[in-house]
């Protein structure tokens, strides 16, 4: 028996959000009195794949295959299902990431295991295998019985976060595997630049909407983004009017995110909007009208013109960090 | 190439959420239907645009529900679509769904299966994935960007922090989003014709079910927002650093 932890990776680098997974599934192991060992694929150094030694899972598998740098659901889902078999594994954990959320189903399916999408919690074993998770875009849990010898989840990034643990020491073991030919051919890829934080893994976000009445005017987001070392948001219509990137659009029908601290400027608070944020742990709402909705979801607010009070924040921010 | 739309029912995004019987059910006291919006304004409009565009020859809605998703099926119906099938059954287990979905593929002989990138209610990303793989197709998730050049398709989807860009061949399945389409708003004649596009209901395939939901929670109140006068933003960012800890 194992716990099986999938270490999604880019660029050379553990994602925050596989990291959060290692520390999770450490913990599922250390629940169920098994081993967590990680699964790294792709070329990584060991040097990288050291940082998940941190988060107290016991070992690391990697299969270096060079062709998995680019990914396939369908290849990755034949590597980890024979790693899987091979571990004995019976918890299978990802991130609820954009990878995790191509192999993780196919994986279910291909295991005949019950999977957890978007868990929010560690599994309660008293009595069989429940995970809480995410339902009704944030505004609602449910528990999820597992029915199934072999298990998936998936965690939601943030849900969890980064617990250190251990001496930080990992062995890291080299597997062979065979690796079927990719069916999906990767020809180009655009990503944050570097020093950008993503959003979906950003414990600090920092969000405008339409009070901010036109592009030109973003700088004050962004320095205050930048003052926090945060990543940036929107609300629907500003995206929609292309003042920002689609890709920084929150809500119902944007990204959902669960971020430390939100912090949002001139939004009106919509409930379309509030779904994709309400899983924050603090939300912080600046706006001229008191009686804006988004005070209500709140945990601290300022009512006031943005264009004054955010500048002033951003200076009191970089006193503080000086 | 035949497409075939996976559409589901979720309540209205301001829909009240609340539970009953020991929270195990949703409350559907007042509660009003839609179209899943992904599937709805991105996933089949982009199947009309495909076949607009002569690439397509037959764009299939289908739903795994009970008779109560016939009127969400006629509204998606309004919006277009040639056909539908419902599978009948209220199992709400995505193995049991997709198994569904996977067999109403292949029966039909779809070389495209489009979903959403998630329902508003269910949120488990998970369908698109498990019919891929019930299949044995690739699958490319949470795309924002479709074109296809013959039966090859180039596709953007998501990734932390941007995007990346796949090759695939059909056949396949793709999960959409924002970007791979513009909402579309019906218009009287859809509406007209949606009452009479053929719909067909046919029993469910055998599939097991892998989860069960046992109960649902909903989140506790928020203590209510501390309020910060205008001219003391020093104090936002102690209260931040010192109470709430996250700067
Ligand atoms: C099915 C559906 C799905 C949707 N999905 C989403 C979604 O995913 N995400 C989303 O965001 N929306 C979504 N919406 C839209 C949503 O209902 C709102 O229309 C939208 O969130 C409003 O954006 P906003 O708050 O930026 O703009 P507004 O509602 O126009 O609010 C602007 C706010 O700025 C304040 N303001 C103005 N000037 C200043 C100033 N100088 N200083 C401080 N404050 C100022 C105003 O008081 C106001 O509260 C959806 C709607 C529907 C019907
Ligand atoms: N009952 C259903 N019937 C048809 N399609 C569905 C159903 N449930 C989910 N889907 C499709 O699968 C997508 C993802 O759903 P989910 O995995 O539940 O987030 C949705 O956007 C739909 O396109």
């Amino acid at each position: 028996m194992s716990v099986l932890i999938y270490l999604d990776q880019a660029d050379g680098q553990i994602k925050k959000s596989g990291l959060e997974a290692a520390s999770y599934g450490a913990k599922v192991a250390e629940q169920l009195g098994t081993t967590a060992v990680g699964l790294v694929l792709g070329t990584i150094s060991a040097e990288a794949i050291k940082a998940a030694g941190k988060y107290g899972i016991n070992k690391v598998l990697q299969v270096t295959d060079a062709s998995l740098d680019a990914f396939d659901a369908q290849v990755y889902t034949t590597v980890i299902a024979e790693v899987a078999t091979q571990q004995n594994a019976n918890v299978i954990i990802f991130s609820h990431n954009a990878n995790g959320k191509a192999v993780a189903p196919r994986l279910s399916v291909r295991l005949k295991a019950g999977l957890v999408a978007g868990a929010v919690a560690l599994p309660d074993t008293s009595n069989g295998f429940i995970v809480k998770k995410s339902v009704f875009s944030g505004k609602a849990f449910a528990n999820v019985a597992v029915n199934t010898a072999v298990k998936i989840v998936s965690l939601n990034p943030n849900a969890y976060g980064l617990k250190a643990s251990g001496s930080g020491d990992v062995a890291v073991e080299n597997i062979s595997v065979t690796v079927p030919a990719a069916k999906v051919k990767v020809t180009g890829k655009s990503t944050a630049a570097p020093g950008e934080v993503p959003l979906s893994e950003a414990s600090l976000v920092v969000s405008g909407g339409r009070g901010l009445k036109g592009p030109e005017n973003w700088g004050i987001v962004t320095d205050l983004a930048h003052a926090l070392g945060a990543a940036t948001a929107c609300s629907r219509p500003v995206a929609d009017a292309h003042w920002r990137p689609h890709n920084e659009h929150v809500g119902q029908t944007g990204g959902a995110i669960s971020p430390n601290l939100y912090i949002a400027i001139g939004i009106s608070g919509a409930i379309q909007h509030l779904a994709g944020v309400n899983r924050s742990k603090y939300i912080v709402v600046i706006n001229k009208d008191p009686e804006a909705p988004f005070f209500k979801a709140a945990d601290y607010g300022i009512v006031g013109d943005a264009f004054e009070i955010v500048p002033k924040i951003t200076e009191a921010v970089k006193k503080l960090k000086a | 190439m035949k497409i075939l739309v996976c559409v589901s029912k979720t309540p209205d995004t301001t829909a009240k959420i609340a539970f009953k019987d020991n929270n195990t059910k949703f409350d559907e006291a007042g509660v009003q239907y839609i179209v899943n919006p992904y599937d709805e304004w991105y996933s089949l409009v982009k199947a009309l645009e495909l076949k607009e565009s002569g690439v397509a020859t037959q764009v299939t809605l289908v739903n795994v529900g009970t008779a109560d998703a016939d009127p969400i099926i006629r509204k998606a119906f309004a919006i277009g679509g040639d056909d539908g099938i419902r599978v009948n059954s209220d199992n709400s287990d995505s193995f049991f769904i997709a198994s569904q979905i996977a067999n109403v593929a292949k029966n039909g002989g779809y070389d495209l299966v489009l979903t959403g990138k998630e329902t508003i209610d269910f949120n488990g990303s998970s369908i698109g994935g498990m019919v891929a793989e019930l299949l044995d197709v690739p699958y490319i998730s949470l795309a924002t960007d479709v074109k296809f050049n013959g039966n090859t398709a180039t596709v953007k989807r998501e990734i932390e922090g941007g995007d990346e860009t796949n090759e695939v061949s059909l056949p396949l399945v793709i999960s959409c989003q924002k970007g791979v389409a513009e909402q579309r708003i019906p218009n009287m004649k859809g509406i007209m014709a949606s009452r009479t596009k053929p719909l067909a209901v046919q029993e469910p395939v055998a599939a097991e079910a892998l989860t069960t939901i046992s109960s649902f929670e909903t989140p506790p109140p928020k203590a209510g927002v501390k309020l910060i006068p205008a001219d003391n933003v020093e104090e936002l960012v102690r209260l931040l650093h010192e109470e709430a800890k996250v700067i």
